[in-house]
């Protein structure tokens, strides 16, 4: 048990955070998105994982040996996936910003504002 | 075999038929498809709140039912405020659904499938006994709105508002996450009654303040409060009208349903003993929302803006009530946002009959449209009594949510609060009352044709051009939906029903015992009831409203020469909240992140 990968975690959170408030491009902020998303999946798996433990496949594994808790990386897949289809939205917009208006700056869609 | 699984079952197969068939494709099949599975949603969800009134319905999906007390599987817990949640989301989607058969001009089959999808996922979130699948049908609700709002994709204005609603919600939904990885990490478990039951009665400590922090932080960016709620007047000023009416009648109160819902079943056990720290807290944060709400509505003369604001405003009121960490704040929320959703929902479609009729929803461009025929001066009639209803008049609307959260707030000790609930939907109701002042009455003075703010000729092509008549599908939701708000305050024991409903929410123990050993021990408890002062504070509100209204319609000569500093000095402070307002998602990122920062510190410094 250490403390790394949760250091690890909320250092990748700030990178992608960081990231996405200076991004002057969607195609680089749908990736700081999924940079931050990434510091989930860390911390999830951070949170099951046991020293000197199997991979939870239990086919061959004799009864009685010890594995990683399963479940979080049961949700750490449902955060992939959830991850998967907003970046899918996300760069579906960013495509028809550049086909529409011909820019990739959210700045320069700026229609809203007060 | 439970009713329950079919809730969220029922629109997820409609909306999957309506995606893969050619032959469901065309527009009336839709609507009917549409219509008759949310009517199918409402009538399950009523039966459900009919069997929840005793014991919550408990049903385990795929029989994972929990052995000893230790739950491993799925749960769906319906109570009576979950299930009466549900109810609401269902009849909003209906009302929508009739409101939109003949509101878009070419609007596909898929207009449909994202609505019901969008509607399972708020029911599933209202009916969920489990933290996780929580997160999984706020992802899915999420997903399917920002869909939604992007849905004219070929503007500027839909696409910048979907880009910032999406960034700033995935940004919620990876607090939410985090949250749940180190609440799992401390627990072992993913069920709220089982979270509940690991932490009951343990000292709190940093790890369980920043998993409450991180949590709320993700829930409260939905329920848009400020520093985080830039997102929603964005997405709203852009999203199809109806499609607006549902997320202000009821997606914005979900965020504050899963907040509260979370803590009286998770950490009511743990955070009890912090509760007089944590209270404060949480109702300053919904007095700033409450007021800077307000206080943007009165600024707006985009109707669709003005209305997203006025909902942020109210949202700060539910928070205030929740805040009260009380089973009386709790009913008084939920009769609340029952007045609410359906006065917001009617109001939203006033302005889609107006956005239909003169493709525009300018308040200073409509100025004396209203007053073109029969069927548009019913609409003028139904602005007002929307108004009406948002301020509370006594008897009418939001009164009894509101006059339940006065003496909420002063049992509490916040009888001070009691201003802010007068102030805020005085404010709010009197920008709807100036509106319709100025649209149907056509008052006011005639402002230079193009002023400072911006202007948006987004809205032309929602529904491509003017008509010159409105259709009966959309007057009858709108009709239905204001009566509704004006009565739901005439229902015979209604305040006594959510008091008794809240006192049950608010029962971590019973609910416990109910999710994990089949049976909960629920007191019952003494209602209370409105007071003669509720009257007074209501009347107030009205009153407030009707001045703002008249002041700014016909109050523009009225200069106090000894104010002018103050003026200018207030009128500068308003500039400086309209430029927070900057549409640049970079800039909500780095409030949602400077508030996620502040939330973790301050509950940390609470439960040190």
């Amino acid at each position: 048990m250490t403390l790394l990968p949760y250091l690890v975690a909320v250092w990748v959170l700030c990178w992608g955070l960081y990231g996405i408030v200076t991004s002057r491009h969607l195609v680089h902020l749908v990736v700081c998105l999924g940079v931050a998303q990434a510091a989930t999946y860390l911390l999830l798996v951070g949170v099951g994982y046991r020293n000197g433990a199997a991979a939870p496949i239990f086919a061959g594994l004799a009864p009685g040996t010890p594995v990683v808790d399963p479940v979080v990386q049961a949700l750490a897949l449902v955060d992939i996936v959830v991850e998967a289809t907003v970046s899918a939205l996300l760069l579906a917009l960013a495509v028809q910003a550049q086909k529409r208006f011909g820019t990739v700056d959210p700045d320069e869609l700026h229609s809203l504002r007060g | 075999m439970s009713i329950a699984p079919l809730v969220v079952a029922v629109p997820l197969v409609a909306a999957a038929a309506l995606a893969a068939s050619d032959f469901l494709h065309r527009r009336w099949i839709a609507d009917s498809v549409g219509i008759a599975a949310s009517l199918a949603v409402v009538v399950l969800c009523a039966i459900l709140l009919g069997h929840a009134g005793r014991q919550p319905v408990v049903y385990w999906l795929g029989g994972w039912e929990p052995h000893h007390g230790v739950a491993l599987g799925v749960s769906l817990s319906v109570d009576t405020l979950g299930a009466g949640m549900a109810t609401l989301v269902a009849l909003m989607v209906t009302a929508t659904l009739v409101f939109s058969a003949r509101y878009f001009e070419a609007v596909g089959h898929l207009f449909h499938a994202l609505v019901l999808v969008f509607m399972a996922a708020m029911v599933g979130f209202c009916l969920s006994g489990d933290l996780f699948n929580m997160l999984v049908f706020f992802e899915l609700m999420s997903i399917a709105a920002y869909a939604l709002v992007a849905y004219k994709i070929e503007e500027r204005g839909p696409l910048q508002g979907a880009i910032n609603f999406a960034v700033s919600n995935s940004v919620g939904a990876i607090a939410i996450f985090a949250g749940i990885a180190l609440l799992y990490g401390r627990t072992g478990a993913l069920n709220l009654a089982q979270i509940g039951e690991e932490l009951n009665g343990q000292p709190p400590d940093a790890l369980i303040a920043v998993a409450f922090a991180l949590i709320v932080l993700g829930f409260l960016i939905k329920a848009a409060v400020f520093p985080v709620h830039f997102w929603l007047a964005d997405a709203y000023a852009v999203a199809p009208t109806p499609v607006c009416a549902l997320f202000s009648g009821v997606m914005v109160e979900l965020g504050l349903y899963a907040v509260a819902r979370i803590y009286w079943t998770a950490f009511d056990g743990i955070l009890s003993p912090d509760a007089a720290a944590l209270r404060p807290l949480l109702v300053w944060i919904g007095v700033v929302t409450a007021l800077v709400g307000a206080t943007m509505c009165l600024r707006q003369r985009h109707l669709k803006r003005m209305l997203a604001f006025s909902t942020i405003s109210h949202g700060g009121l539910f928070l205030i009530c929740l805040g009260l960490l009380e089973h009386s704040g709790v009913a008084a929320a939920a009769a609340y946002i029952l007045g609410h959703s359906f006065a917001k929902a009617a109001l939203f479609m006033c302005v889609g009959v107006l956005l239909h009729r003169f493709a525009e929803v300018d308040e200073l461009r409509l100025r004396g449209c209203g007053a073109a025929d029969a069927g548009l001066k019913l609409v003028g009639l139904l602005f007002v009594a929307g108004a009406v209803a948002l301020a509370g008049a006594p008897m009418l609307g939001v009164f009894l949510g509101k006059s339940l959260g006065e003496g909420a707030a002063e049992e509490s000790g916040y009888a001070w609060a009691i201003a802010v609930f007068v102030l805020a939907s005085g404010m709010t109701a009197g920008a709807v009352l100036r509106a319709a002042g100025t649209i149907f009455g056509g008052w006011g003075e005639d402002e230079p044709p193009e002023s400072e703010q911006p202007q948006e000729h987004d809205e032309e092509t929602e529904t491509r051009e003017p008509h010159d008549r409105t259709p009966l599908t959309m007057l009858i939701p709108t009709v239905a939906l204001t009566l509704t708000a004006l009565a739901v305050g005439f229902l015979p024991g209604l305040d006594h029903a959510v008091e008794e409903a809240a006192a049950r929410f608010t029962d971590a123990h019973a609910y416990a015992g109910a999710v994990l050993h089949g049976h909960g021990a629920f007191e019952s408890i003494e209602p209370k009831g409105l007071k003669a002062v509720d009257f007074l504070w209501s009347s107030l509100s009205l009153a407030l409203a009707m001045t703002i209204a008249a002041l700014s319609l016909f109050g523009g000569k009225l200069e106090v020469s000894a104010l002018g500093p103050l003026r200018r000095r207030a009128e500068a402070g308003l500039e400086l909240l309209g430029t927070l307002h900057s549409g640049h998602v970079g800039d909500y990122v780095a409030w949602i992140t400077a508030a996620g920062g502040g939330l973790a510190v301050a509950l940390g410094l609470i439960v040190r």
